[in-house]
């Protein structure tokens, strides 16, 4: 019984961090570029409405994925066209978008409000699936929470073993530096600022199409983009602490849904907010990491990271 | 092989480049020397792409080329070395090397960097961070860069800024022979040490234009004549005061602030002396500026004002940073004239406007009481910032005090600063222009690498002694 129960509670963690995972390393991305993206808190919510009225309409999963992307994409281009390009505040823009992306979202979606919609069928990898323990855990998911599980080592070794991946880095910490050598900085930052906007979309979807099925106000996601904002930095810009991050909160949620089943006497929300003020605690610590005396301890320093140096410095190119 | 034709340059209004002209040969070295703001730096950044001239043509091998992007003069094989490494310093050597090359292989560009190293006698970790090399090693970590992008011309902006004299001898033992393999090297300098031990040829720049060229060897004191301008007679100056108790001391001062930091500083500042600090930007002038105002304390040695135990010292520091440091963007004149004097409780918008109305006249600041601080001209800012020293100073220190200013400005301020200087106070300013030094201070203290290699009384030394002082020779 306790085994099953074990099992259940990983597998619970490894799909409800999906959609944070796919949302955090898309700004993580972004923001090895050298771009702040504040948006996406607003942009998940209404690539998640935009998801799910396209898969509901046409019927096709995959549509409805494609097109929660394009809005993420979409969303993100204003930033593009108005930080990177005119060379206005990426937070004051981030920050209206945000607003503007979740307005639009519930005005837009509002004749959708709780229709039936579809949800993502899990697919369980054949013999995996069967293992003990293991197999719930990892294997007997659906398509979108194994896209989480392999965008983590892809993109770490996207960052840090590709010339590409050089490259971002390097716009991210010192664009003169890299115009100086021939590459075109705000090129490079576009480019990642809507590959990160894709995954934002991506993440939106797997809230309404899979991890918290249906479109209505609210969602359930609210909140959820400001979290993962957060990640990046818990995670100090880097892809693997990232998606730890995300674990850990995925941990302490499903915490609080089994310890209110043993402590029933306690009320809900406490269980429920809980995972909020221990996300800004373990965030204290984590910056501990970075002054010396902090350093000394090597948990510390494990979790420490530096943002990159030009990070939300619009470059102006001549 | 390189050949720079009529070059002009404007920002805006400002001519930073006017008529220069430039042929650099293969197998040579050629220097370019001129004071600060000649357009030195400008044309180098022409020269790389950085940024695009106004008119005039570049040729290269005889061709005329565009030279609108840094890419396109790194397909060209021009490659630059800036003055503050431009790099990442967070990323390791083997990443900073690697970046943006066309081909990204780590394990062939490890060999390359060792192969560079052992060919040059350079001493590199490929693993190591890029940041907490050495800015000798920055540079090396840069110039093999360059090398194995097989740039044929290689620009040096003030390459021995902030190096050890060791790397500075590897250093130039890499240019030689770069020179006899054929690359056609440009060093951007203004010591004459460096230029006479490696040029073959030298251009001399002065507010823009062409100011002669010379080929080896070269005669110093053209050289000297043709960067500073024709070396003028002194005109009429104010009576030198008779130096009283001292007011400022300074003992073993050191410090590794700034570029180039402090060194064993050793200097006393007496009552009624108007000190001027010669030297190149960022020579020290600036950190000793802060460390007399007590914004930077020394990291070995002391510094005392022998009068504070007595009376407080009051001091002043006018800042070159006029709008960053000095005043307060955002804020009027009159709310100036207010922070500066006693504020009243309430602020209505009548409080201080006959007394800025008086300072604005006595100034004569072009704006009014309700001018914002960064509505003024650089001019207007600075007399803004005089009409606010206290008239109980007694230590008033300025950075570059008459930048900006014209002629009669320029002498204007002096002539208020010296009539109101209190007869137990003293003036310490930092100028880049070696006639307002000559001109207005009683003795001069000339910086070179962060140390004081000349204190002379101004009556008793001249032009000659004291810029050859500023390029490092005494």
């Amino acid at each position: 019984m306790m085994e099953i129960s074990a099992a259940v509670f990983l597998a619970g963690i490894a799909s409800s961090a999906a959609p944070l995972i796919l949302a955090a390393l898309g700004e993580t991305l972004t923001e090895k570029a050298g771009v702040i993206n504040l948006s996406l808190d607003g942009a998940i919510l209404l690539s998640a409405m935009a998801g799910f009225v396209v898969a509901a309409r046409t019927g096709s999963m995959v549509v409805g994925f494609a097109a929660a992307a394009g809005t993420g994409m979409l969303a993100t281009l204003v930033l593009v066209v108005i930080s990177i390009y005119l060379g206005q505040s990426q937070v004051a823009v981030g920050f209206a978008l945000t607003f503007l992306c979740r307005d639009l979202a519930y005005f837009l979606g509002a004749p959708f409000a709780r229709t039936a919609g579809p949800q993502l069928s899990i697919v369980p990898v054949p013999i995996l699936a069967d293992l003990p323990i293991i197999g719930p855990v990892f294997f007997q998911h659906s398509l979108i929470v194994y896209t989480s599980f392999i965008a983590i080592p892809l993109l770490w070794f996207f960052i840090y073993r590709t010339p590409q991946g050089l490259v971002l880095r390097c716009v991210g910490e010192n664009p003169e530096a890299c115009w100086a050598r021939g590459i075109q900085p705000r090129k490079i930052q576009t480019i990642y600022t809507l590959l990160g906007g894709a995954l934002i979309g991506l993440a939106g979807a797997a809230f309404s199409l899979a991890i918290k099925p249906g479109w209505g106000r609210p969602q359930g996601c609210e909140g959820m983009g400001w979290i993962a904002l957060a990640l990046v930095i818990f995670g100090g810009w880097h892809p693997l602490k990232v998606a730890f991050g995300a674990y850990l909160f995925g941990f302490l949620q499903m915490s609080g849904i089994f310890l209110q089943d043993i402590f029933p006497s306690i009320p809900a929300q406490i269980f429920q907010v809980a995972p909020f003020p221990l996300m800004i605690f373990t965030l204290v610590l984590v910056h501990l990491g970075r002054d010396n005396k902090g350093r000394k301890f090597f948990l510390l320093r494990l979790l420490s990271g530096d943002p990159p140096d030009a990070l939300g410095k619009n470059y102006r190119q001549v | 092989m390189i050949q720079l034709v009529n070059i002009h340059k404007t920002f805006g209004k400002v001519k930073a480049l006017q008529g220069v002209n430039l042929h650099v040969r293969p197998g040579s070295i050629h220097g370019i020397i001129g004071e600060n703001g000649a357009g030195k730096s400008t044309l180098m950044k022409i020269l790389t792409g950085f940024i695009a001239r106004t008119s005039g043509s570049i040729l290269l091998d005889g061709r005329e080329v565009a030279l609108k992007t840094p890419e396109a003069a790194r397909k060209l094989g021009i490659g630059m070395l800036y003055q503050e490494p431009l790099d990442f310093p967070k990323l390791s050597v083997l990443d900073n090397f690697m970046a943006a090359a066309a081909d990204t292989n780590p394990q062939r560009q490890a060999e390359i960097i060792t192969r560079l190293s052992n060919k040059f006698g350079f001493t590199l970790n490929p693993s190591s961070r890029q940041g907490k090399l050495t800015v000798g090693e920055r540079q090396q970590v840069e110039l093999m860069r360059l090398i194995r992008d097989q740039c044929r011309i290689l620009i040096l902006d003030e390459p021995t800024t902030g190096i050890s004299g060791e790397q500075q001898k590897l250093l130039f033992g890499t240019l030689r022979r770069l020179r006899d393999e054929g690359k056609a090297i440009i060093l951007v300098s203004h010591k004459l040490a460096e230029i006479h031990s490696l040029c073959d040829r030298v251009t001399i720049l002065r507010h823009g234009k062409p100011a002669g060229e010379q080929e080896k060897p070269f005669n110093e004191e053209q050289l000297l004549q043709a960067m500073f301008a024709a070396l003028p007679t002194r005109s009429s100056r104010p009576p030198r005061r008779t130096p009283g108790k001292p007011i400022l001391t300074m003992e073993e001062v050191s410090t590794t602030a700034g570029r180039v930091g402090l060194d064993r500083i050793n200097t006393t500042i007496h009552e009624g002396e108007i000190v001027g600090l010669a030297g190149l930007d960022g020579s020290g002038q600036s950190i000793f500026l802060q460390m007399a105002y007590g914004l930077l304390s020394p990291e070995q040695g002391r510094v005392s004002l022998p009068d504070a135990d007595v009376e407080d010292v009051m001091r002043v520091f006018l800042p070159a940073d006029r709008l960053g440091k000095g005043l307060i963007a955002g804020l009027t004149v009159r709310e100036h004239q207010l922070l500066a004097g006693a504020t009243p409780f309430f602020i209505h918008s009548g409080c201080g406007r006959d007394e800025t109305k008086k300072a604005i006249n006595t100034f004569s600041i072009i704006g009014t009481p309700d001018t914002m601080a960064e509505g003024l001209s650089g001019g207007n800012q600075q007399r803004l910032l005089l009409s606010l020293i206290p008239p109980q100073a007694r230590l008033i220190l300025l950075e570059h005090p008459t930048r900006g200013l014209d002629l009669q400005s320029g002498r204007w301020t002096w002539h208020y600063l010296r009539s109101h200087l209190p007869d137990n106070g003293a003036i310490i300013f930092a100028s880049p222009e070696l006639d307002d030094i000559m001109e207005q201070a009683d003795r001069v203290l000339v910086f070179y690498n962060g140390a004081i290699i000349l204190d002379r009384p101004t009556d008793q030394t001249g032009y000659r002694e004291v810029s050859r002082a500023i390029t490092g020779r005494v």
